[in-house]
C-alpha cells in the first residue's frame, strides 16, 4: 500500500493521502454489486462479499488494466470481465486464470487494496493511512441518518469554504474535510470526499435520526442541491484544475513474467492461532487456524500447508476452505494409529488458543475448471482437498460428482459441508475393497473428452483407481491424484552424478543420501515439503539422463517421458543426470 | 481533444482513412489523423486527393491498397505491407464497418491478438466456458519482413463462423505487419484440406493517442453468406470488445514489462510491446522506463 505514495507528483492542490474519507454509503453496496468510487483521483472498486466483508481495491485488474468495477461480484470472489481471472475476497489474490486451467496461479498475483472501515452507514477508506481509522467520536452511541451524497464539480478547498453557509443552526467545528453544524439537539456532520482535483462529494450524517426520515432526506437533499449550485457557480470563476495525475505502481518483478515453477517452496513463516478444534468424524479433528496478525495468503482449491508441530515434526495438510473463505484456514486431521507422532500430537496436545507455525499454501494438486464434468473420488480423510474443490465447483455452478468412500457413516468427515454440497455428493460406506473397485469402475465408465477425475485417499485405493481409469480409456492428463504418503519401499543404495546445467556444477550423490540432501549440503536452496515423494514440491526438470522414479507424484506418462524428477526420493539409472537448475 | 504528434515512428507510416465503399463520389469527407484535421475527395472524373486542413490546404501523399485509402503525415515508405490473400480473385473482400473506440490503437491491437477473452467477451460465438484454455503457440518476430507472427494458435469455438455449425477447435494465425494494423487467418470451413484460410483484418486510424477508429474487414472464401450477414457478425464482435477496451486503464498501451501481469497466453502481446519499444514509438503508448 505504501507504494502508492511514492508515485505521487507535486500537485497544485493540497493532497493529504493519509486521511480517512467516506467513499461510499453502506446502501451503495447491495448484494453482489460492485460500486465504483474515487478518492484523490484514484478509482476504487468497492464490493461486499456474501460474508459481509467490504473490499476496496484499486479499480484495475493487474492483468490488462480493465476496470474491476465492471467485473462480477460472485459473492466470494470478484471475476474480471475480460479474461475471467478470479480474485479472492479479503486478500485480492488471484485464485484462477482460465487461460491456463492446469496451472495454479502464482499466489503473489494480487490486486492493490486499500484499508476500509464501515461505520455510521458510511464506508471509509484512505489511500496511504498513517494510522488506523479512529472513527467519529462525536457520533458515539448514536445511529445517524445517512443523507443522500451530493457530488459537486468543484475543488475540495472551495467546497470546504462555502459549505459553512449551509443553513442548519450554527457551525460548531470544521477542519479541512469536515464540518459540524448544531441546531438544537440535532447535529449535522458534512464530510467532504476529494474525488479528483475538481470534484468533491459531500456526505451528510444527521443525529439523532429524525422520526420522519423521508421528510429530512427530502429537505437536506433540496438544501444541499441548492448549495451545490452556488458552489459550482463559484467554481466557474476559477481556472479549471488539472486532474490529479495518478501513476500506477509497477507490479512485482517476478510477476512481469509468468514463472514456470515456483522456486520459493513452502517456508514455515506464518503464525496461526488455533481458533477452534472440533470433532468432524470418528478419529478426525478439524482445526480452524486464524492469522495472528494481518491475513493469510490466498489459496487455491487443492492447496496444502505445512504445519510445524510442537513436537518438532512437520506435516502437510490440505485446506478444506471454499472460495472466498479467506479469514481462516481449516484442516482436517485423522488420528493415525500407526502415526509417527504427527496426528497424535495434533489430536492430543494441540489445544484451542495454541499458536502454530505454518507455511503459505502450496498447490501441487490444482483444479482445472474447464472440464465438462469433474469427478472427485475420496477415500477416508482424502476428502479434505476435494472438499475445497467441490465447494469451488459448486460456487461456479460447474458440473461435478463427489464420491466418498468410508468405513461407516461415522467416518464421513465434515458432514455439514457434505450436506451443503447437496445432491452431487454420493457416499459409499462399508464396502469391501472389491466392491469399492466395482463402484469406482462404474463411476469411471463412459469417459468422454474434457472430463477430469481427482483422486485422494490411501495408496492402495489410489493405485486401484488409477488402474481402473487407464482401463476405461482415461488419458493420463485427465487423471489427477494426491497421495497421503509414499508407501513404496525406497532404495537409496545407488551412486550417481548430477550436473546442474545453469550453474555448471557437478555433484556426486552417494548411497544413503538423496539428491535434495546433496544439493543442500552444497548450499543450493531447493524447495521441498513432504520429503517422501508424495507432494511434488521438489519437482525438477531433467535435461539428460534416465531417472529412477521412486515417487508417487508423477503420472505414468510423466515417468515415461523422463523429463521430470522428484528430487527427495528418486535417483538415477544412468551414471549422470543433468538437471535444469 | 487534439494533441500535436511529434513522433516520427508513427508520422512516417501509411494510415487508413476510409474504405472506398464509403467514399461518396464528388463529396468532400473530413476526418482526424494523429490530432490533425484531414479532408479527402474523389471526383466524378476519378481524381483522388487528400489534404491537411490548415490555413493553407496542404496536399498529402495517398495510396490505394486493399480497398482502402491511405495517407501519411510524414515520409512514408514506398510500399505498404503485403497481404497476398487480399488479391485472390475467388474471395469476397468485405469492409465490415468502422468503429470509433476511446482507447489507444495499441490496446485495440492487443485485443485483436488475444484469444483468452473469447469465452468471456464473445460468449457463445468465438468461445464458451468451460473451454477456456489457450494452448501453447509460437510467436516469431520476422526481421526480414519486420512483422510479428503468431502461429499454431488453436481455440475452441462454439460457432467458428457463420458457415460452420457446432463447436470445434479453430486454427488461427495472427500477423502484425504494421504498428497499427493486424490480420488474422482462420481455418475456412470446407477449405481446411486445401489449407486456405479466411482473413480478418483491422486497420486502425489513430485519431489521437487515446482515440482510434477501427476499419475492419473480412476476406472470405465462403460464399454462402450474404454481405449483410458477414458485416453483422463482425459488428457484434466489435461491439462486445468496445466496452472492454474503453474500460482499460491506462488508455495508452504501457510498454514497461512491469506495468501489467502477462501470462503465457499473452506471448503475442509481449512480443508486440517489445517490438514497439524497439521501434522507439512514443505516441499512444507509455514508453518503458
Amino acid at each position: 500500500m505504501a507504494s502508492f505514495q511514492q508515485f505521487d507528483v507535486e500537485y497544485e492542490m493540497k493532497v493529504d493521502l493519509s486521511q480517512w474519507h467516506p467513499i461510499a454509503s453502506s446502501s451503495d453496496l447491495p448484494l453482489r454489486h460492485v460500486y465504483q468510487g474515487q478518492l484523490w483521483g484514484r478509482e476504487l472498486a468497492v464490493w461486499r462479499a456474501d460474508d459481509g466483508h467490504i473490499n476496496v481495491w484499486e479499480n484495475r485488474c493487474l492483468h490488462r488494466g480493465v476496470r474491476l468495477s465492471i467485473g462480477l461480484n460472485e459473492g466470494s470472489e470478484l471475476r474480471c470481465l475480460y479474461h475471467g481471472w478470479r480474485y479472492a475476497n479479503r486478500t485480492a489474490g488471484c485464485t484462477y486464470i482460465p487461460a491456463h486451467p492446469a496451472d495454479a496461479p502464482a499466489r503473489t498475483i494480487c490486486n492493490n487494496t486499500y484499508q476500509c472501515v464501515e461505520v455510521h452507514g458510511l464506508v471509509w477508506s484512505a489511500i496511504a493511512p498513517e494510522s488506523s481509522f479512529e472513527g467519529q467520536g462525536v457520533l458515539e452511541g448514536l445511529e445517524p441518518l445517512v443523507l443522500r451524497p451530493i457530488p459537486i464539480a468543484a475543488p475540495l478547498h472551495l467546497v470546504q469554504k462555502l459549505a459553512a453557509d449551509y443553513p442548519f443552526g450554527t457551525l460548531t467545528n470544521r477542519d479541512d474535510t469536515s464540518l459540524t453544524l448544531q441546531y438544537g439537539q440535532a447535529k449535522l456532520q458534512l464530510f467532504l470526499q476529494p474525488v479528483d482535483a475538481g470534484k468533491t462529494i459531500m456526505r451528510g450524517l444527521l443525529t439523532p435520526a429524525p422520526v420522519d426520515s423521508v421528510a429530512a432526506l427530502r429537505h437536506h437533499n433540496a438544501t444541499m442541491t441548492a448549495l451545490r449550485d452556488e458552489i459550482e457557480l463559484a467554481a466557474t470563476r476559477l481556472d479549471p484544475p488539472t486532474a490529479i495525475n495518478v501513476k500506477f505502481a509497477p507490479v512485482a518483478k517476478g510477476l512481469a513474467r509468468m514463472p514456470d515453477i515456483d522456486n520459493a517452496g513452502p517456508k514455515v513463516e506464518l503464525r496461526a492461532k488455533v481458533a477452534r478444534k472440533w470433532q468432524v468424524a470418528e478419529q478426525v479433528m478439524a482445526f480452524r487456524l486464524e492469522a495472528l496478525s494481518g491475513q493469510f495468503p490466498t489459496f487455491q482449491p487443492g492447496a496444502h500447508i505445512d504445519v510445524n508441530l510442537p513436537n518438532g515434526m512437520s506435516r502437510q495438510y490440505s485446506l478444506t476452505n471454499g472460495p472466498g473463505e479467506t479469514d481462516h484456514y481449516t484442516i482436517g486431521v485423522k488420528h493415525d494409529i500407526a502415526s509417527r507422532g504427527g496426528s497424535t500430537c495434533l489430536h492430543d496436545d494441540v489445544q484451542e488458543g495454541d499458536v502454530l507455525a505454518i507455511s503459505a499454501p502450496h498447490n501441487n494438486f490444482p483444479l482445472r475448471r474447464d472440464a465438462v464434468k469433474t469427478i472427485l473420488i475420496a477415500g477416508g480423510i482424502g476428502i479434505t482437498p476435494l472438499l475445497s474443490m467441490a465447494k469451488t465447483l459448486k460456487a461456479q455452478e460447474l458440473p461435478f460428482e463427489l464420491h466418498i468412500f468410508a468405513q461407516s457413516k461415522d467416518d464421513l468427515a465434515f458432514p455439514n459441508i457434505l450436506h451443503n454440497l447437496g445432491a452431487s455428493t454420493i457416499s459409499h460406506t462399508g464396502l469391501t475393497p472389491q466392491a469399492t473397485c466395482d463402484v469406482i469402475a462404474g463411476v469411471l465408465a463412459n469417459y468422454t473428452p474434457a472430463q477430469h477425475v481427482y483422486i485422494c485417499g490411501p495408496g492402495a485405493m489410489l493405485e486401484a483407481t488409477r488402474e481402473l481409469a487407464t482401463k476405461a480409456a482415461w488419458p493420463d492428463e485427465a487423471v489427477h491424484f494426491e497421495y497421503f504418503k509414499n508407501t513404496h519401499e525406497i532404495a537409496f543404495n545407488t551412486t550417481f552424478e548430477i550436473a546442474l546445467s545453469r550453474s555448471a556444477l557437478t555433484l556426486q550423490v552417494p548411497a544413503g543420501k538423496t539428491i535434495l540432501q546433496v544439493l543442500r549440503d552444497n548450499g543450493i536452496e531447493a524447495p521441498s515439503s513432504c520429503e517422501q515423494g508424495a507432494c511434488g514440491t521438489c519437482l525438477m526438470t531433467v535435461i539428460e539422463g534416465e531417472p529412477d522414479h521412486q515417487d508417487v507424484y508423477l503420472s505414468t506418462t510423466e515417468r515415461a517421458a523422463n523429463q521430470k524428477i522428484i528430487a527427495c526420493v528418486s535417483r538415477s539409472k544412468s551414471n549422470r543426470l543433468v538437471l535444469d537448475m | 481533444m487534439t494533441q500535436y504528434c511529434d513522433d516520427p515512428v508513427i508520422l512516417n507510416q501509411w494510415h487508413p482513412l476510409s474504405s472506398f465503399d464509403e467514399i461518396v463520389v464528388g463529396q468532400m469527407h473530413s476526418t482526424v489523423l494523429l490530432g490533425c484535421s484531414i479532408s479527402y475527395q474523389l471526383t466524378a472524373q476519378g481524381s483522388l486527393s487528400v489534404w491537411l486542413c490548415n490555413d493553407v490546404n496542404f496536399s498529402l501523399p495517398l495510396k490505394r491498397a486493399y480497398g482502402f485509402l491511405w495517407t501519411s503525415l510524414g515520409t512514408p515508405p514506398d510500399e505498404i505491407f503485403v497481404v497476398e490473400e487480399l488479391d485472390e480473385t475467388d474471395r469476397q473482400n468485405v469492409a465490415t464497418g468502422v468503429f470509433g473506440v476511446n482507447v489507444s490503437f495499441g490496446r485495440a491491437i492487443e485485443n485483436f491478438l488475444d484469444m483468452g477473452h473469447f469465452p468471456f467477451v464473445h460468449t457463445g460465438i468465438l468461445g464458451e466456458e468451460p473451454h477456456t484454455e489457450v494452448k501453447e503457440y509460437d510467436v516469431d518476430v520476422s526481421e526480414s519482413r519486420d512483422e510479428i507472427m503468431a502461429t499454431r494458435c488453436r481455440f475452441y469455438q462454439p460457432q467458428a463462423s457463420l458457415a460452420s455449425e457446432g463447436g470445434a477447435d479453430v486454427d488461427y494465425v495472427f500477423r502484425v505487419p504494421h504498428i497499427n494494423c493486424a490480420l488474422l487467418y482462420k481455418s475456412s470451413p470446407g477449405y481446411e484440406a486445401e489449407g486456405r484460410m479466411d482473413v480478418i483484418y483491422m486497420f486502425l486510424q489513430p485519431m489521437g493517442p487515446e482515440w482510434t477508429r477501427a476499419h475492419t474487414g473480412m476476406c472470405v472464401i465462403d460464399s454462402k453468406n450474404s454481405y449483410q450477414g458477414i458485416r453483422y457478425f463482425q459488428q457484434v464482435i466489435f461491439g462486445q470488445d468496445k466496452s472492454i477496451l474503453e474500460n482499460q486503464f491506462p488508455k495508452r498501451l504501457p510498454l514497461d514489462s512491469r506495468a501489467e501481469t502477462p501470462i503465457r497466453a499473452d506471448k503475442s502481446a509481449i512480443a508486440y510491446r517489445r517490438w514497439l519499444t524497439k521501434k522507439g514509438l512514443t505516441y499512444g503508448v507509455i514508453p518503458a522506463i
